[in-house]
């Protein structure tokens, strides 16, 4: 038998991008993570299962009652448990439904469906169950999943970045976004994407999720100075960040 | 009596079960359910500004997402009433191109390859076959290249924008990727012997196969719809095609038009367009002993590398054209009008729609997004029904597999169906 660390993938509600990215590997990769790790489980590209594991990436969000038991099961049988992806780490673009009254929805989408008994709000894995470590990103970063791999696999912590995406827009020597009139949260965003929106051209909508200690006022200076308002900045908030809603900007400013 | 239940099918893209009871050679159930949460997409949509329709419809698929941007970005310009350069056309080529090798290479490698092998992932074939898995490796990865020259990066890309893509790639990129679309096509031609070594279930059932279609190209960012059944549809006309009804026991919406269900896809498209593949392409089907028209599913997967073969000449053409351009950041202005706009688009599993009714704000006010594997559901579960006759005396588990090869044929896509896959013999 093998004593490599058991390794497995498990997606709730998501898009399953996120798993497509951490397999986005050159050969040589694929070949030495394969020789450090054995992959037991994951379903998107594999049949066998597995009873328990050393680690589990978690990618999605948790969305239906049923979610909330196989999660809990899943935690039960990992010694450490990680996201993978906004929608797991924050709940994500799922997030946007929570907006939404069940009735309404189910209403809109799929009229007179039994599927609202099993509905519930969107809800990051770390609401439900203990995580030890997080990769966000819509989609991840492939080499960020990596370097966390790597980090688990020595014993490590792993480390993200706690300073906003803006740092690394300055890096990429970009005119700030706001210089041409578009709201972007780069400033209150957690960075690590390389501030790849804002780099080709758009402007970043806080799929990495808010840092620890996010500066909203000074956010809100950047608004004012820029003559933009922080109703219509509230509203990009709404995107990916509606667990973190108590940090919105007020749209009395 | 043989009961077959597949809980979540496995190596295919989100969650569905198969649920199937035989009592002496007769049906008594044939299900193929989609399970995946649903996800609310159209409600969420709502009331989101125009632009943002790319960023939250793009989430609805990480393997389609350059699809979905696609789909949002036509029906928004068919709203509006905008015209797209030819600059434009080009780079939206190249990055479709990202996505069809991504899409296709995972379905054909990784998903249904370890069927054909004897083994339940590919990643058992890195110490056995480690020459397919390298070549297998370096196609996929050419699509996340070429997505990440043209958008930034191929999931879910940050350079589709409504106001015309906000990079553009340099000289030298595009002649680095002229040159690895030359080199993706020779990794092709390694492909072909790989594709040969597989032996295809012998099944056969016509049924009706739709696509988009503009005469005299492989139709897929443009085109109205075609069935092998009435011919021309406008693509306006989407709803009267698609027709989407929802069953108790599944969260994907289903589809049907002129008989009990239809097909989209690689199969569907080649079926109703293969004259208009490139040269190297019709040679590659040829090679490869796929004739239109094909009425065995199975072999969906051999539509899809013949389809490589032409998206690659394809995209070839569109970086010789773009070579020869001298490209600027477009800014396109849009006039914002009240109205509904539809989009379609090809996807690698079949046509996509997306459509939008916005307000004199561009605020979106309604939305309709109906996906290629929605369509599908009810024709796989027609082919189970054709099948199951022949292959009743075989074993459960020889059954259960056949099954499971069937539905991972037709390369379901059931993150972006449920608005699918467990089999189920109960």
């Amino acid at each position: 038998m093998s004593k490599k660390p058991k390794v497995a993938f498990f997606d709730f509600t998501c898009c399953e991008g996120c798993q497509l990215c951490a397999v986005d590997l050159t050969p040589e990769q694929l070949f030495d993570l394969l020789a450090l790790v054995d992959i037991v489980e994951f379903r998107e590209v594999m049949t066998d299962k597995a009873e328990s594991y050393d680690i589990a990436f978690i990618e999605g969000s948790i969305s239906r009652k049923p979610d909330e038991e196989r999660i809990k099961d899943i935690r039960a049988r990992s010694k450490l448990l990680v996201t993978l992806g906004a929608c797991s780490t924050i709940a994500g673009v799922n997030a946007l439904r929570n907006f939404y009254p069940d009735d309404e929805l189910l209403r809109l989408v799929y009229p007179g469906h039994p599927e609202i008994n099993h509905t519930t709000i969107a809800r990051g894995v770390s609401e439900v169950v203990k995580v030890d470590a997080m990769i966000p990103g819509c989609p991840i970063d492939t080499d960020e999943f990596l370097r966390v791999v790597r980090d688990l696999l020595l014993g490590k912590k792993p480390e993200i970045p706690t300073y906003p995406v803006c740092v690394e827009c300055k890096m990429n020597e970009n005119t700030c976004v706001y210089e041409k009139g578009i709201y972007c949260l780069g400033p209150v965003i957690r960075a690590g994407c390389h501030a790849i929106c804002p780099s080709n051209g758009g402007y970043c909508f806080g799929c990495r999720g808010v840092i620890p200690k996010a500066n909203i006022e000074s956010m809100k200076e950047v608004l004012q100075k820029h003559n933009l308002s922080a109703a219509a900045a509230l509203d990009k908030f709404k995107l990916f960040l509606e667990r973190d809603k108590e940090i919105f900007p007020d749209d009395k400013n | 009596m043989t009961k077959i239940d597949v809980h979540h099918v496995t190596r295919v893209e989100g969650h569905g079960n198969i649920s199937v009871d035989l009592e002496k050679g007769k049906i008594l159930k044939c299900q193929l359910a989609i399970v995946e949460a649903p996800r609310f997409f159209e409600a969420m949509l709502r009331g989101r500004h125009y632009d943002e329709t790319i960023i939250v419809s793009s989430r609805i698929c990480g393997i389609c997402s350059v699809g979905h941007q696609l789909a949002a970005l036509r029906a928004i310009e068919d709203a509006f009433n905008v015209k797209i350069s030819e600059q434009e056309k080009c780079l939206r080529r190249l990055l479709n191109c990202g996505e069809f090798f991504e899409s296709h290479v995972l379905h054909i490698y990784f998903l249904a390859m370890p069927d054909f092998k004897g083994v339940k992932s590919i990643f058992p074939l890195a110490k056995t076959n480690k020459d397919v898995v390298v070549h297998a490796l370096n196609l996929k990865r050419f699509g996340h290249y070429i997505g990440g020259v043209i958008g930034g990066r191929l999931i879910h890309s940050t350079a589709t924008d409504v106001k015309a893509m906000s990079k553009l790639p340099t000289k030298k990129e595009l002649e680095e990727v002229l040159k690895r679309l030359h080199e993706a096509k020779e990794e092709l031609k390694q492909g072909v012997s790989i594709l040969k070594g597989l032996k295809f279930p012998a099944f056969e059932r016509e049924t009706e196969y739709i696509s988009l279609q503009k005469k005299g190209v492989y139709a897929s960012l443009e085109g109205n719809i075609y069935s092998s059944d009435v011919g021309e549809i406008p693509y306006k006309n989407y709803r009267d095609v698609v027709n989407e009804y929802i069953v108790d026991y599944a969260t994907a919406k289903r589809a049907k038009h002129n008989r009990a269900s239809y097909m989209v896809g690689a199969l569907a498209r080649f079926n109703n367009n293969g004259q208009w593949l490139s040269d190297d392409a019709k040679q590659i089907a040829q090679d490869l002993g796929l004739k239109s028209p094909c009425y065995n599913a199975y072999l969906n997967t051999v539509a899809q590398f013949v389809e490589l073969v032409h998206v690659a000449d394809d995209s070839i053409a569109a970086a010789k054209s773009l070579l020869n351009m001298d490209l600027k950041l477009e800014e396109r202005s849009l006039t914002v009008t009240p109205g509904s706009g539809v989009g379609a688009v090809e996807v690698p599993r079949g046509t996509l729609y997306h459509e939008y009714v916005f307000n004199e704000k561009g605020i979106v006010t309604d939305a309709n997004c109906v996906i290629p594997t929605g369509q599908n559901v009810n024709n796989i579960e027609e082919d189970f029904k054709a099948l199951l006759p022949s292959i009743s005396k075989k074993s459960q588990k020889e059954i259960t597999l056949l099954l499971e090869m069937l539905v991972r044929a037709y390369d379901p896509c059931i993150s972006c169906s449920a608005h699918m896959l467990d089999v189920e013999f109960v």
